[in-house]
């Protein structure tokens, strides 16, 4: 693709290793002035890192960077800064206990002309009313003043935004912004993104996910591997001209919806009501039926009650008060209100949770994958005399690093080590081979490239062709509506309808989540 | 009899050692580094002090009360900021483990102290185990002349050494300094969150670097009061007990603010001798007991701070954490 301008930056034959993994091998990219360009690739493609090196986390170890057509060194964020270029990392760099003012100035040693003196009293109010001016101008909603770890997701990426900002950075980087944020925070987001693009910036915005590529960018760049395989203009091309070339070879763009087979109630939950310590209701009243050998989708505005329905279930939650019954195959009925995860167990429950927070909650980070696997299955057979059985966990392993195409050096590597995706394949796998009759997951492909999003997709599907009970809370309406047979909307912790997967779109979805409570979802 | 027109300056002069080791240890936690080695730097700066002066009160031919106050200064902070730099070239540059290399470092202080000044009372020869440097002492310990005819207004104000006013300067511009200047928010930012501060073009290393040694400075004036103007210039080993310890307690007390710390160490100052105001006759149960009670306090206001988890309340969230860019 030929372009007479003079691209704003030129980035020229980058390669950057990181001991013996080759993050970007002889990289080429163009980025022109007043354009959106997306970046897209798998996890692990070298987006990060390539972005990283022009703003100054990493230095290339081979290759330069021009801007305006003139060589440039971009060796420290300041030097970044210095050139215009700001980043938005995928985990912000804030400090929680400063106020937005506070987080935006940090670090900038020079305002308005004059040089700001490190050991004299730092003028709060100036900054305050600049961070206002630019606020205004681009339609954001900042309040100076406010603490970080009072904001929101949003508001936080929103304080990073302006922090970019602030320092007079022409050329934003933006690290998968969309991960963390709703349907409406997105769309909010691009309006601000089209101001800034209106107003002579560049964008570059990191994504794996095709149809935000397709809402927002002029231009998409693929890299695959850490190597650059192309750029397009996002008009002249299609999702699956994009998905091939991300993935190197045909990937079907359907998921797959086996039809229910032998539905029969495994899980009913009446009239469940749960309150944090602070006695803030987060779940209210909710009653419905998880069904075996069907998948029950879960959506609903983030921070709504998914979170405390499935940790409810799991035992892992105080009820305040309701129902939770466990159908056996004869019928027998067992209560599972006030049980914790190992009673449950003990009663012969299976459950299987795939939590949102997965090297917290699911995985161990600092011990290796055998480990790992060990947690489920050490207080069972096997284990004679308070010793434990490590033979049978370590061939678990191997065969989930196997079967799921884990990535890792190998089973004695620690999980912290692993990216998004293979952290996610390792709790996935522990969880399905315990042969689980209830599946929960929660934001199961947060973080996913396209590949492994798909992969996570078709074990769900096999568990539900295997009788299993699967619950899938979800955030991509797209993926609930192709995935799930029946879906439950919740809305301020309420149950706000249920509705048959096949039957209902994106727009019965988007009413039913911001339907009840009005104020609450604002 | 108990009165609080004696009892307020002696809990005030116990209460600057307790303060510069805090202000000293707050610096160092504000910059994300828990340094158990306070204890040991504020051994050092000590020795280094008696050291510096007892050379010079033994070369000098007519004692000069400046030089032999600015002699034990210089030779403290020397020892105190050469304990601060090994604690950075360990924690910062080679990233060893935080508390291990503090308690490794209070460990090697201690002895330190205790040899040098075992070597020094072997060469005055003296009869007890102790070292006097009077002359000294009498500089440090001189006060305002007209404290003593203000009646108890100067009696409570004006009627302590200089370095208990220095004392209460540094805590007051550490205070400042730390929330309102821009090397006091980018100093807490590395505290905070190094990442974040690295991203924001800080340089990690120097500010580190800066506030360990600095703290270490600071701290070290603490033990240097400790020997020449509180125990009137008298160095025996181990005498100044586990005031360190208490300076770090100190830090969660005051909750990292400076400015709290110099009334709560004088509360503290107060606590810690409070057994020889109360009449417990020869119950040394009961001594032991009114001892414990500034640890008792620190306690209580961890469990408060833990309990009402107010974020300004918290450690530095880096606090005893190594930084590493590209650590992934």
């Amino acid at each position: 693709m030929q372009d007479s301008r003079t691209p704003a930056v030129s980035m020229r034959n980058i390669t950057k290793v990181f001991g013996s993994i080759v993050a970007n091998h002889n990289v080429n990219l163009d980025i022109y002035r007043g354009e959106i360009l997306s970046l897209l690739g798998e996890n692990g493609s070298g987006k990060t890192t390539l972005m990283n090196m022009l703003s100054g986390i990493y230095f290339p170890d081979d290759g330069e960077i021009m801007m305006d057509g003139e060589p440039v060194m971009i060796s420290s964020p300041k030097d970044a800064f210095d050139h215009g270029i700001g980043m938005i990392h995928q985990h912000f760099k804030l400090v929680n206990v400063f106020s937005a003012a506070q987080n935006i100035i940090l670090g900038i040693n020079e305002a308005e002309g004059k040089k700001v003196k490190g050991f004299s009293k730092l003028d709060m109010e100036a900054a305050s009313k600049r961070i206002r001016e630019i606020c205004d101008l681009y339609g954001f909603d900042v309040d100076p003043d406010q603490k970080v770890y009072d904001m929101s997701v949003s508001q936080k990426q929103t304080v990073e935004i302006v922090k970019v900002l602030f320092r007079g950075a022409d050329i934003l980087i933006l690290d998968e912004p969309t991960a963390v944020l709703t349907p409406q925070e997105t769309e909010k987001l691009f309006a601000v993104l089209r101001n800034m693009k209106a107003d002579g910036k560049t964008v570059i915005i990191i994504t794996h996910k095709l149809h935000e590529v397709e809402a927002i960018s002029d231009k998409v760049a693929i890299l695959r591997k850490g190597e650059y395989i192309g750029t397009l203009i996002t008009k002249e091309t299609n999702a699956q001209e994009m998905t091939n070339m991300m993935v190197g070879r045909e990937v079907k763009l359907n998921i797959n919806r086996p039809e229910p087979k032998n539905v029969r109630p495994r899980l009913e939950i009446k009239g469940l009501t749960v309150k944090t310590d602070d006695g803030i209701t987060k779940l209210d009243d909710v009653s419905f039926t998880a069904n075996t050998g069907e998948v029950l989708g879960i959506a609903g505005i983030s921070g709504c009650g998914q979170k405390e329905l499935l940790e409810a279930i799991a035992g892992l939650q105080p009820i305040e008060k309701g129902e939770i019954d466990y159908v056996e195959d004869d019928g027998k009925r067992v209560n599972l209100v006030g049980m914790d995860p190992i009673k449950i167990d003990m009663l012969g429950v299976s459950l299987a949770f795939v939590p949102e927070d997965r090297l917290g909650m699911g995985l161990v980070a600092n011990m290796d994958l055998a480990d790992n696997m060990m947690l489920r299955s050490f207080r069972r057979k096997g284990s004679i005399a308070g010793f434990t059985d490590r033979e049978t966990p370590r061939k678990l392993a191997e065969k989930v690093v196997d079967e799921l195409e884990v990535v890792t050096p190998s089973i004695g590597t620690p999980v912290r080590r692993l990216s998004g995706g293979n952290v996610q394949k390792v709790l996935v796998g522990r969880e399905i081979a315990m042969n689980p009759t209830v599946l929960m997951s929660a934001y199961a492909v947060r973080g996913l490239d396209i590949n492994a999003s798909y992969m996570i997709y078709d074990l769900i599907n096999q568990q539900k062709e295997r009788g299993v009970a699967v619950v899938f809370v979800g955030e991509d309406l797209d993926v609930l509506l192709e995935l799930s047979d029946r879906i439950l909307v919740l809305c301020g912790g309420k149950v706000s309808g249920i509705v048959d997967g096949r039957k209902t779109d994106k727009n019965e979805l988007g009413l039913l989540m911001t339907k009840l409570g009005g104020g609450e979802v604002g | 009899m108990f009165s609080l027109v004696t009892f307020i300056p002696r809990a005030i002069v116990q209460s600057v050692p307790l303060l510069l080791g805090c202000v000293g240890e707050t610096l160092n936690e504000k910059s994300g580094s828990l340094n158990l080695g306070i204890p040991g730097v504020m051994y050092v700066g000590a020795i280094s002090g008696v050291i510096g002066s007892f050379i010079y009160e033994n070369s000098a031919s007519t004692f000069n009360p400046v030089i032999g106050v600015i002699i034990p200064i210089l030779a403290c902070m020397l020892g105190s900021f050469l304990m601060g730099l090994l604690f950075c070239f360990l924690t910062v540059t080679l990233r060893a483990n935080q508390n291990v290399t503090g308690l490794a470092m209070t460990t090697f202080g201690v002895g330190f102290g205790n040899f040098f000044g075992g070597s020094i009372i072997k060469l005055t020869g003296a009869e007890v185990p102790s070292i006097a440097l009077s002359a000294t002492s009498k500089a440090f310990k001189a006060s305002l002349p007209f404290a003593g005819k203000l009646g108890v207004v100067g009696k409570l104000l004006f009627s302590y050494s200089f370095m208990t006013y220095v004392a209460i300067a540094i805590a007051f511009y550490t205070a400042y300094m730390l929330n309102k200047t821009r090397v006091g928010l980018e100093l807490r930012a590395v505290g905070e969150n190094p990442a974040t501060a690295d991203a924001a073009g800080i340089n990690i290393t120097k500010y580190k670097y800066s506030a360990i040694c600095i703290g270490c400075m600071i701290a070290g004036l603490g033990g240097l009061y400790y020997v020449l103007d509180y125990a009137s210039g008298v160095w025996s080993n181990d005498a100044f007990g586990d005031r360190g310890w208490l300076a770090i307690a100190l830090v969660i007390f005051s909750i990292w603010r400076p400015n709290w710390a110099i009334w709560e160490s004088m509360l503290f100052g107060g606590l810690y001798i409070l057994y020889l105001y109360i009449p417990t006759g020869t119950n040394f149960a009961m001594k032991e007991i009114y001892k414990m009670l500034p640890y008792l306090v620190t306690i209580i206001v961890l469990i408060g701070i833990s309990l009402r988890n107010k974020h300004e309340n918290q450690p530095p969230e880096g606090l005893g954490l190594p930084y590493f860019r590209e650590d992934r």
